[in-house]
């Protein structure tokens, strides 16, 4: 992390005498007095998370809807989408600086980019484990090629598709920890500026983890939502 | 209703249909002419590989057809649009391929929908076809697939296929993965269905058995996609083509004639038939004239009782004296097998036959059923320039 922790002066004296907070112990009393300093962080977290992911979604499934149809574009976009998510965070940071300058912009852009590689391959994967009676099924009624991809294709392989962009989303709300490095907010930086706290850790962690788990319930549901066959196939 | 009028079935040609799949060396379905006619059953038989699927899949051009045409009605289907043809033409597939993913209703309307049909009217044909094949529609239109016995997807199969009515149905094995009883019973239905909506209906297997019952023709075809033969089942198992057919049609060819037989259809014996107080004189005379010297007891509505023993007869009057009853009796629609196989399980030389009210008809006998076996009826027999096709 940058810099030595700014915690000694100025956020110590803010803290106060108590001894619990002195030992940068875990202080249930002082977390819920300073509660709401968490509460923009979080939010910023959540659209930090949220936008990425959306729009990662987006720009992944088209790139996968092609690549099924023009099966030669599958390994160049699978090579792009890996090689984006091999360059280290700060690295992809720095990088982008020059270009988007510091802010959220920055921010977002790289954590889109981190989505690409996890719901590219879920979406081509999914496409491709569609039985492929299913798919003569669909011709043989008479459907065109785009008919059987939107009627037949996509909606057999939304489990798989959604289940990408499951392990986007958690991914996602890891990695925009680091957002701050770009001048971005969201949790990453209220950890960082007292990492030696442990309460300040346990809560801005803990909310981290509560958004992770808020957001893959509720892919989950939409998820559940979309495709009802699959539980009349168990139940 | 919410169905359009019936379409008119039509003709269905193979002209020299071939196809040829690159890279193979031999062609998968090598110059296939045959013709179905209207509103009748062909069935493609013949071992696994042979081309079955290739020769029914180029008529909805799901396989582009090498060289040579196919007709439908007198139009070929290469001068039309795939989409188009395949909307027009219901296709039951290999292992019945039901979207897992849309309802039962929504699979029957999958070609309605591609129609841009209204929703009422979507409905409405829905409802129809599930009850046409013998599902509750209230029960059955919001499940998935997956909630259904293989027997009720395999009728959804057929409902989906016949959704717009068309007047070209293709089947491959669409009975295939279903047991023996239940097989039976959609084979039964679906005839029932069919003698209806006469579509002209090609239909896929590898069972010769299924052939000989679904098909008003049969196409048997041999390794490298060649017909072996083509005619109706009675003619294949009376004359088989070549050594091929026969072998394919089994040893046990003259039985399998049985399955196409009823007791109708055949000769039957005359018995002397008695009432109890007739005159035995008269009963004397009556078995002379019969084919059995045994007398058949008979109630006032001519429903037999029994076999007379000779006690019956001593006095002036017929008396109630049995050696036996009448049993097992025959009807007259049961095929000949079934007859057979119940007279070998009452242990029986001969059984009275009845018609649809319980009277006394006829009787069968062993000799009666080997005959029909032996002796080839000339009625039944095209003449040999009909063999050619
Ligand atoms: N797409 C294909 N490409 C190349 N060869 C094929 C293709 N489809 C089928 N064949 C070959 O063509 C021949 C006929 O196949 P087809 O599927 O028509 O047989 P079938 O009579 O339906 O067999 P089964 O009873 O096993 O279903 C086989 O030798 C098969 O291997
Ligand atoms: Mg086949």
């Amino acid at each position: 992390m940058i810099g030595p922790p700014l915690a000694q002066d100025g956020f110590l004296r803010e803290r106060g005498g108590d001894s619990c907070v002195a030992d940068n112990g875990f202080c249930p009393q002082w977390i819920a007095d300073n509660f709401d300093r968490y509460v923009d962080p979080f939010f910023e977290h959540v659209y930090l998370t949220v936008v990425p992911v959306a729009i990662g979604f987006l720009i992944a499934l088209a790139m996968g809807l092609l690549a099924h149809r023009r099966r030669a574009l599958i390994g160049p976009l699978n090579g792009f989408t890996t090689a984006l998510y091999t360059i280290p965070s700060p690295a992809m940071l720095l990088l982008l600086l020059p270009v988007t300058g510091r802010g959220n912009t920055t921010a977002l852009v790289a954590l889109t980019a981190y989505t690409q590689v996890i719901i590219f391959r879920n979406v081509i994967n999914g496409l491709s484990n569609v039985p492929a009676e299913m798919v003569d099924a669909a011709a043989g009624m008479g459907m065109t090629g785009r008919q059987r991809l939107f009627r037949v294709e996509v909606p057999l392989a939304l489990p798989e598709i959604l289940a990408g962009v499951r392990i986007a989303a958690a991914t996602t709300v890891g990695l925009a920890a680091f957002a701050y490095l770009a001048g971005a907010g969201g949790l990453g930086a209220q950890i960082d500026a007292q990492i030696t706290f442990k309460s300040n850790v346990v809560v801005a962690g803990g909310l981290a983890t509560l958004l992770a788990a808020a957001l893959d319930l509720g892919v989950l549901g939409v998820q559940r939502a979309l495709t009802p066959w699959r539980r009349a196939a168990v139940g | 209703m919410g169905g359009p009028a019936h379409s008119s079935a039509e003709t269905l040609t193979f002209r020299d249909a071939t196809k040829h799949y690159p890279g193979s060396p031999t062609p998968a379905v090598d110059g296939l002419s045959l013709e179905v006619p209207a509103g009748e059953i062909c069935v493609l038989v013949g071992p696994s590989g042979c081309g079955k699927t290739t020769a029914m899949r180029m008529v909805n051009r799901m396989i582009d057809i090498t060289s040579g045409d196919i007709l439908l009605g007198d139009r070929s289907v290469k001068d039309r649009k795939p989409a188009e043809l395949r909307r027009e033409i219901g296709y039951v597939i290999q292992q019945i391929g039901l979207f897992p993913h849309r309802t039962i209703a929504d699979n029957v309307a999958t070609v309605p929908k591609l129609l841009g049909w209204d929703k009422k009217r979507i409905t409405s044909r829905v409802d129809e076809l599930l009850e046409l094949v013998g599902l509750a529609p209230h029960e059955m239109r919001s499940r998935f697939p997956a909630q259904l016995s293989g027997g009720q997807r395999q009728r959804v199969g057929v409902a989906r296929a016949l959704a717009v009515d068309p007047s070209v149905m293709l089947m491959d094995e669409p009975f295939g993965a279903i047991d023996p009883i239940n097989r039976e019973r959609l084979q039964n239905e679906f005839l029932r269905l069919q003698a209806e909506l006469r579509k002209t209906i090609v239909f896929v297997t590898h069972d010769i058995d299924e052939a000989i019952k679904m098909g008003d023709r049969i196409a048997i075809m041999q390794e490298g996609g060649r017909l072996a033969q083509y005619a109706p089942p009675a003619e294949l198992l009376m004359s088989p083509a070549s050594e091929f057919v026969e072998d394919f049609v089994g040893a046990d060819r003259a039985l399998k004639r049985l399955a196409l037989q009823r007791v109708r259809d055949i000769d039957l014996w005359t018995a002397p038939t008695c009432r109890v107080g007739d005159s035995t004189d008269e009963v004397r005379r009556r078995i002379a004239d019969a084919d059995i010297d045994i007398p058949l007891l008979v109630d006032e509505h001519g429903h037999p009782i029994g076999w007379l023993s000779e006690r019956g007869l001593t006095g002036e009057r017929v008396r109630e004296e049995l050696r036996s009853r009448a049993e097992p009796t025959v009807d007259l629609d049961d095929i000949l097998r079934d007859a057979l196989s119940d007279l070998l399980a009452a242990d029986t030389l001969y059984g009275p036959v009845v018609d649809a009210q319980g009277r006394l008809a006829g009787v069968l006998s062993m000799q009666v059923i080997s005959s029909a076996l032996t002796i080839t009826d000339p009625g039944n027999v095209p003449a040999p320039a009909d063999l050619a096709s």
